[in-house]
């Protein structure tokens, strides 16, 4: 199962990984025209924090136990058979973040303008997701964990 | 070959059948609910009655579940009696089954008090699709309804009738509607989005008896309020609350509580038999005692946890305590634990309230920990204080930042972080 994981002590916070996570799920897949012109703007499903010195790119950690899935209220939660991956169905989805009130990372974003919840998928149209392809400092890694 | 039976398709059964599958392949696996269909989810019926949903995408499992997980499925069946000492459960009929594993998931029943009037046409509960598809059948023909009971299922009923543009009445006993879940400030921030969608809310009264229709006393027509104020209406909703449905232990051994009591590994105290969700008296992490907690999530943890020990693999259930997520009218509420404390003396509490952008939040600490906590309007991070309240975590040098902007996983202590982050 592939997972992002980060190098805490190489994050900058400089917060390219959430531009190119909205890039990337955004209908135009232009820095530009996703920021200006799109609406509602689409959500990064990564979230950098900072306590400096800190700083850290935080996004979903493909929990072993699954608290989201279990907690799904309407079934939209699941774990994917053939990837193992913790996916989100948005036809699904009711917006009850009950999810949300359970990921022990807060890594599940209410997307209100849409009633549904947005996470990371780690960019299944791509080789690599692409906070990982685009981190300057190499901080993030994507890599493969045991079940 | 194992033989499992397990009593109740809903939220809590259908973890048991995952759990178990997931362990034993090929045991007998059978499951009786007195639903034809029961693989639904139960908390989508307000989204059903405002159509928002339909039996269809309502679905919580779909309807290939039951044959892929190879289940032998008696729907519209009802289990009327267990046999603990030979194993075997009866249903309507007469049809007897063994088991050598049992689940019983039966869940709750909606709480009816007996009124006046009560059993006039057009009195509906909320919690099976089944009233809810009889509400759907009443609307066509109404225009007004009063919804007894200002709780969770209460003010999902009011949203949903609102929303097919009844004309609604809330009516809450207590002084605030969600009085078990939220807090007053909470509660009227709530209070105050219901009324602007058009729900009219009556608190501290209650109806004392339901009238007939003038052309027809059988059918509803009005309510008559505690202070004798009449209120017409076509429909009445009575969502006061559930309560275990603990026939099938009555008469036996069967230790009972308020609902079945269960061990951490949600075995009762009768061999091979096991009880989940609604109907059973579990782990509150909180409180580290057994209550009842008739959440969805719980019930199906639960049966996850009865599934995977009935299968022969030791599983300890984490437990749950008072946790809500609310959208009532799109306004986002998460609130957990205790957030109410009698003796507020004895807790340190943190409050921020900012009205013109709905955002509350509240956080309530007890030696050191979080014991409580409401996030209203602004919730992303509240999984993280649900994972410090769940662990006990001493907080005493983090709480400053919980009300930040800034709070995140960043401001946990170094240790807890790099737990958080090795692989698991």
């Amino acid at each position: 199962m592939k997972r992002v994981s980060i190098k805490e002590e190489a994050c900058i916070g400089c917060g390219l990984c959430q531009v190119y996570c909205i890039v990337e799920h955004s209908t135009s897949r232009d820095p530009i025209k996703a920021y200006r012109r799109e609406q509602p703007q689409p959500l990064s499903r990564v979230r950098v924090e900072t306590n400096k010195p800190h700083s850290i790119s935080i996004r979903c950690q493909q929990c072993k136990d699954t608290p989201c899935v279990i907690a799904c209220l309407s079934g939209a939660m699941s774990i994917d058979k053939e990837t193992g991956l913790v996916v989100h169905d948005a036809e699904k989805c009711i917006g009850c973040w009950t999810c949300i009130m359970v990921c022990p990372y807060g890594a599940i974003k209410p997307d209100i303008a849409n009633k549904i919840i947005a996470k990371c998928d780690l960019c299944p149209n791509l080789e690599v997701p692409a906070c990982v392809a685009n981190c300057p400092n190499e901080a993030l890694v994507c890599e493969e964990v045991n079940q | 070959m194992a033989k499992y039976v397990i009593i109740g398709g809903s939220a809590g059964g259908i973890g048991a059948v995952e759990a178990i599958r997931e362990i034993d392949p090929i045991g007998t696996l059978t499951v009786i609910s007195d639903e034809p269909v029961p693989q639904y989810s139960r908390p989508m019926i307000s989204e059903y009655v405002s159509k928002e949903a339909t039996v269809d995408t309502m679905k919580y499992r779909d309807d290939q579940f039951w044959r892929n997980n190879n289940v032998q499925t008696l729907t519209g069946r009802t289990a009327n009696k267990i046999d603990f000492t030979k194993k075997q459960v009866t249903l309507d009929g007469g049809d007897k089954i063994d088991y050598e594993k049992l689940l019983i998931a039966t869940g709750g029943k909606p709480f009816v008090p007996r009124m006046e009037g009560g059993e006039k046409d057009g009195v509906f509960t909320f919690t099976e699709l089944s009233s809810a598809k009889d509400i759907e059948d009443k609307l066509e023909h109404s225009k007004s309804a009063v919804v007894i009971g200002g709780g969770l299922i209460g003010v999902s009923a009011a949203e949903a009738l609102v929303k097919r543009g009844i004309k609604v009445t809330l009516v809450e006993l207590k002084d605030n509607i969600l009085n078990l879940t939220l807090d007053k400030t909470a509660s009227d921030i709530a209070e105050k989005v219901l009324t602007e969608a058009g729900v009219t809310v009556i608190t501290g009264q209650t109806v004392q008896r339901i009238l007939g229709r003038k052309d027809n006393e059988a059918a509803v027509g009005g309510v008559v309020m505690t202070d004798g104020k009449k209120i017409p209406c076509d429909l009445v909703v009575v969502a006061i609350g559930v309560i275990p449905r603990t026939e099938l232990a009555k008469e036996t051994d069967l230790k009972l509580n308020r609902g079945i009591v269960v061990d951490r590994f949600m075995r009762t105290n009768i061999a091979e038999v096991y009880a989940c969700g609604d109907v059973a008296e579990a782990h509150d992490f909180l409180l580290n005692e057994n209550r009842l907690l008739p959440l969805w999530p719980l019930a199906h943890m639960g049966g996850r946890v009865a599934g995977y020990n009935m299968a022969g693999k030791q599983v300890e259930y984490e437990g749950g305590t008072v946790m809500s997520s609310l959208k009532y009218f799109d306004l986002p509420i998460i609130a957990v634990g205790n957030v109410n404390p009698e003796e507020l003396d004895d807790y340190e509490v943190l409050v921020e309230l900012k009205p013109e952008k709905t955002v509350y939040k509240k956080i309530l600490l007890k030696d050191g920990a979080i014991v409580g906590f409401i996030f209203l309007g602004d919730i992303e991070k509240a999984g993280i204080l649900f994972r410090l309240l769940k662990n006990h975590v001493d907080v005493s040098e983090i709480k400053d930042k919980f009300l930040s902007e800034d709070f995140g996983i960043v401001a946990l202590p170094e240790q807890l972080r790099q737990e958080m982050f090795v692989v698991n």
